[in-house]
């Protein structure tokens, strides 16, 4: 190995890392708020790919049929909810109104959208607007009933959600695979090496994202709050912040994220409707990484996650995932060694 | 709320906790034992005899999670990569070499063990979602190895594998091996039943609400969470050396994380805390999803695993809303009959030299904790004597409960000593302290509820007894049992709960809950007793009969301390009282020299400025 092909790799390796660096921190942010290993992180990275995919194609995505069916489930749960409760039909119907009026209002827009072949610039925007609700609906079918539940029966959920999640990706996104088209498809050299513009664009957007959580987090009161629950849950309730809230914005920006992951990554490779959960754990590897705790630390280890990927495919490439996979048992060894208490729960 | 799962609801819902009962055992298993090893004699279809075979097989994998995830509170997605373990060994061999089954048994049950103690050796010292998401890992990575590897056959696997050849009879592949398959997982549910009920079993099931409790009964929680995680992967190895040679193939796909995640969901679904559920949820996941597969791609118009979404919906709706599975809808037409009485001639166990009264027992010098910045305890000393009863007191967020876990090694020190009987034993962890003779209560009672009173008590027993996993299998544990019992009926009655033995614990109120445990701190056969706030939360008589429990065993020879709110309960019956505030020894005195003390009314009704 040259100097140039490290180059090319180490480069590779860095722009898969960005994107699984986006997935750790959303990895992250949802077990802090929510206890939630959220294994299904991934899929809406599929989910975000396919559906501009079938934009571009002039179709109308799986996405809006998925999106209403989650709608109409959450809407129904509430109100069986509600009539066992006996609420007032005044409340049931502000509350159904609520949960549909944006799956509604974005399906329609999108119906209306896919044969016009609108410009790809507006094709994502509106695959973000109809993935990013996904999150805080899964949340309140799988979860939030459970949010006092061990990690342990949250784990669990998760691994049903993500089995659920990846039949009805195949239901509604069919088995073929896709790959989309660059954003930019310029091609910048210096110093010997190429650098794409998709790679450009992945680094620009991985880095505004990453300055906009912090920003978030640092400035805004809904950032505080969730900050807040993170620390302590009833603290935080008890100072007015509701953790289903917390939970459902949590899981609103694991879903924007996730989105926003799969328009970055769509055009680096084919994406298929199970491809997500391999994508989507290997920001996990990186958040273990950071303990489930650290951003910084998942940002760290997201980079060496594609760095590991891209050099182990040059050396190994049957086992990149072998060796990607296996690299958590050296992490999780120096994590126990690090941080040796065992906790209570 | 999940109940089977999370240990702390447990105390809500009566009606699942039926444990394999003797009734069951007497009747029940032997005639279902019977029927399915004789089931391949009987006119039942080729078809029949597969799927009861898939069953056997699954259930041998599902047992092992309801050890694991039911009973110990660990979960693990990668079970299949341990059967794929013991699949590939026997086919691997069997074909290249054509060595002895027995062999290739041996071999991948000792590859899957040897992985199990690699991934819990490395995550089990952590918190218990570790563990789970390493066996994802390795689950992955041994299934794209298996693909890879040229000598496995990559993405095709090996072909071509005899038949079990086993005492020179060839046992095939349908009813010639159903009866060896079942007759395997059924002494694996026995070995289980037998496991659960035994002093190893015990303190399995102590792990599961976390550890503070388990070790201060001098129980490694390490090492049983190991020792649990071991047995599934064994479990699993067994179980894919049969798949091998049923399928007389292996490929990778059978292994990978998906149906390690399908073996979860069959011990969730059958219901995780039973043993029974492992065998009901195998049975019912494979029978639909036979189903499922024909009939949802016909329903669907196009071919795929829709099977997985209407496995992903049921696993969730079972969590939320039957966490106990199938089996208790089931278990109900076995009621547990109360355990028998057979231990009335059984040797006491062996009891430690008491120390002589006056004897200085315990030196708390000059001991100090911060966290952070805070200082919680701030250089406090004091001195406990044989026999004597000494009182913690002083208002909330004194630093009382900190010390006690100072004391008892749940914390470590900051500085400063503690002393017992003249050696430093802090920093030790808890459980050894616990084994030299200090054993304690909990400000807020920790029990395993889903246990009878008598067996919780036996818990505190652990420490003056022997039997491991082995001899509990095997039942060579029963002696050691009954001296167990008849030592926790003792202690019981020593505090006049006798009676309620055979009650679950979660059913106890709170007075009788904290005498339990009582009663399981001294069954450890302490020389000192520590009781962390014993009186709170008790009713005015429940207290009387409290402190006329604790006056009894000071006249037996106990020593104790104790931390605690309640004046009129302290001031009646400490010899001495030791006072602290913000972490500091106030004063340190007989009751009547602390209750004439204007510092402690100053710090307890507030000073006039």
């Amino acid at each position: 190995m040259d100097l140039t092909i490290a180059g090319i790799l180490a480069l590779d390796g860095l722009t898969n890392g960005a994107i699984y660096a986006l997935l750790a921190l959303a990895t992250v942010l949802v077990f802090a708020v929510t206890r939630v290993i959220f294994i299904p992180q991934g899929e809406f990275v599929a989910f975000g790919a396919l559906t501009l995919a079938m934009l571009q194609g002039g179709m109308v995505p799986g996405t809006v049929w998925f999106l209403l069916v989650l709608a109409g489930a959450v809407t129904l749960a509430d109100l069986l909810h509600g009539l066992r409760h006996r609420h007032p039909a005044g409340r049931m119907l502000k509350q159904a109104l609520r949960t549909l009026a944006w799956p509604v209002a974005v399906s329609v827009i999108a119906v209306w959208a896919a044969p016009k072949g609108l410009p790809l610039l507006a094709q994502a925007v509106l695959t973000v607007a109809l993935v990013t609700p996904f999150g805080p609906l899964i949340y309140r079918l799988a979860y939030e009933s459970l949010a006092d539940a061990s990690v342990l029966v949250l784990l669990i959920v998760s691994v049903g959600v993500h089995f659920a999640l990846v039949g009805l990706g195949l239901f509604f996104f069919g088995a073929e695979g896709f790959r989309n088209p660059s954003f930019w498809n310029e091609r910048l050299s210096f110093a010997g090496l190429t650098l794409s513009g998709q790679a450009v664009i992945i680094f620009v957007a991985s880095l505004a994202l990453i300055v906009g959580l912090w920003l978030f987090f640092e400035k805004s009161l809904a950032g505080k709050a969730l900050r807040a629950t993170a620390v302590n849950r009833l603290g935080a309730r008890l100072m007015g912040i509701s953790s289903s809230s917390a939970g459902r914005l949590s899981f609103t920006m694991a879903a924007f994220i996730g989105a926003l992951s799969g328009l970055l990554i769509g055009p680096t490779t084919t994406v298929f409707y199970d491809s997500g959960f391999l994508i989507g754990l290997k920001g996990f590897v990186a958040a273990v990484f950071a303990g489930l705790a650290s951003y910084p630390l998942a940002l760290v280890g997201a980079l060496g996650v594609g760095l590991l990927e891209s050099f182990g495919s040059f050396w190994a490439s049957a086992y990149k995932e072998v060796i990607v996979f296996g690299s958590i048992l050296p992490v999780l060894l120096w994590r126990s060694l690090r941080d040796p208490h065992v906790e209570d729960h | 709320m999940s109940r089977t799962i999370d240990g702390a609801a447990d105390s809500a819902a009566p009606a699942a906790r039926r444990r394999p009962a003797a009734l069951t055992m007497r009747f029940a298993f032997p005639a279902f034992a019977a029927l399915m090893l004789v089931l391949p004699a009987l006119p039942v279809p080729d078809f029949w005899i597969t799927q009861s075979i898939y069953i056997g097989l699954y259930a041998i994998v599902a047992l092992g999670l309801v050890l694991l995830t039911g009973v110990a509170g660990l979960t693990s997605f990668g079970q299949a990569a341990f059967v794929g373990v013991g699949a590939y060994t026997a086919a691997y061999l069997a074909t290249t070499s054509g060595a002895s089954p027995w062999l290739t048994l041996l071999l991948g049950v000792a590859l899957a063990v040897a992985a199990a103690v690699l991934l819990g050796l490395i995550t089990l010292r952590m918190s218990g979602h570790y563990l789970p998401l390493a066996t994802i890992a390795w689950g992955l990575a041994l299934n794209y190895t298996m693909a890879n590897m040229e000598w496995l056959g990559k993405y095709d696997g090996i072909l071509g594998i005899p038949s079990l050849v086993l005492f020179g009879v060839d046992l095939g592949t349908g009813r010639g091996l159903h009866p060896l398959v079942w007759a395997i997982a059924l002494l694996a549910a026995l070995a289980a039943l037998r496991l659960l009920d035994s002093r190893p079993g015990r303190a399995i099931r102590a792990v599961k609400n976390g550890s503070t409790m388990a070790e201060a009964m001098g129980i490694s929680t390490f090492r049983y969470k190991l020792t649990v995680f071991v047995i599934a992967a064994f479990l699993a190895a067994v179980s894919g050396w049969l798949f091998a040679h049923f399928q007389r193939s292996v490929s990778p796909s059978p292994f990978g994380i998906n149906k390690g995640i399908e073996y979860l969901f069959m011990a969730v679904l059958g219901g995780v805390g039973h043993v029974w559920g492992a065998f009901l949820g195998s049975a019912v996941v494979r029978l639909v999803e036979d189903k499922l597969q024909v009939l949802l791609p016909q329903l669907i118009g196009t071919s795929g695993n829709f099977e997985t979404i209407v496995f992903g919906i049921v696993l969730v709706v079972v969590l939320k809303y039957a966490p106990d599975g199938l089996w208790s809808f089931v278990g109900r037409w076995f009621p547990a009959p109360p355990r028998s009485k057979d231990w009335g001639s059984a040797p006491p166990l062996p009891q430690r030299a008491k120390p002589a009264r006056g004897e200085r027992l315990l030196e708390v010098d000059a001991v100090r904790k911060l966290f952070g910045g805070l200082v919680a305890v701030n250089d406090v000393s004091f001195e406990l004597h044989s026999g004597d009863i000494v009182a913690l007191i002083g208002p909330n967020g004194a630093g009382k409960s900190t010390l006690f876990n100072l004391v008892t090694g749940v914390l470590p020190l900051s500085g400063g000593a503690v002393r017992w009987r003249g050696q430093a034993i802090a920093g030790q962890p808890s459980r050894a302290i616990a084994r030299l003779g200090i054993s304690r209560t909990f400000q807020h009672v920790k029990m395993i509820p889903e246990m009878t009173v008598l067996e919780n008590v036996a818990l505190g027993g652990y420490g003056r007894t022997k039997s491991g996993v082995l001899q509990a299998v095997l039942r060579l544990d029963r002696a050691e049992e009954r001296q167990l019992f008849a030592e926790a009926e003792r202690q019981l009655a020593r505090i006049g709960m006798a009676e309620q033995m055979h009650e679950l614990a979660g059913n106890l109120p709170l007075g009788p809950q904290r005498l339990m445990e009582i009663a399981r701190a001294l069954a450890t056969d302490p020389a000192l007793l520590l009781l962390d706030e014993p009186a709170a939360g008790l009713r005015h008589h429940e207290k009387q009969a409290l402190a006329a429990v604790l006056r009894q065993l000071k006249a037996e020879g106990m020593s104790l301390l104790l931390v605690e709110h309640d004046m009129d309960f302290v001031m009646g019956l400490a010899d001495r009282v030791v006072v602290m505030e913000f972490g500091t020894r106030l004063i340190e005195g007989t009751p009547a020299e602390v209750q004439a003390s204007p510092e402690v009314r100053a710090a307890y009704l507030g000073t006039e400025h």
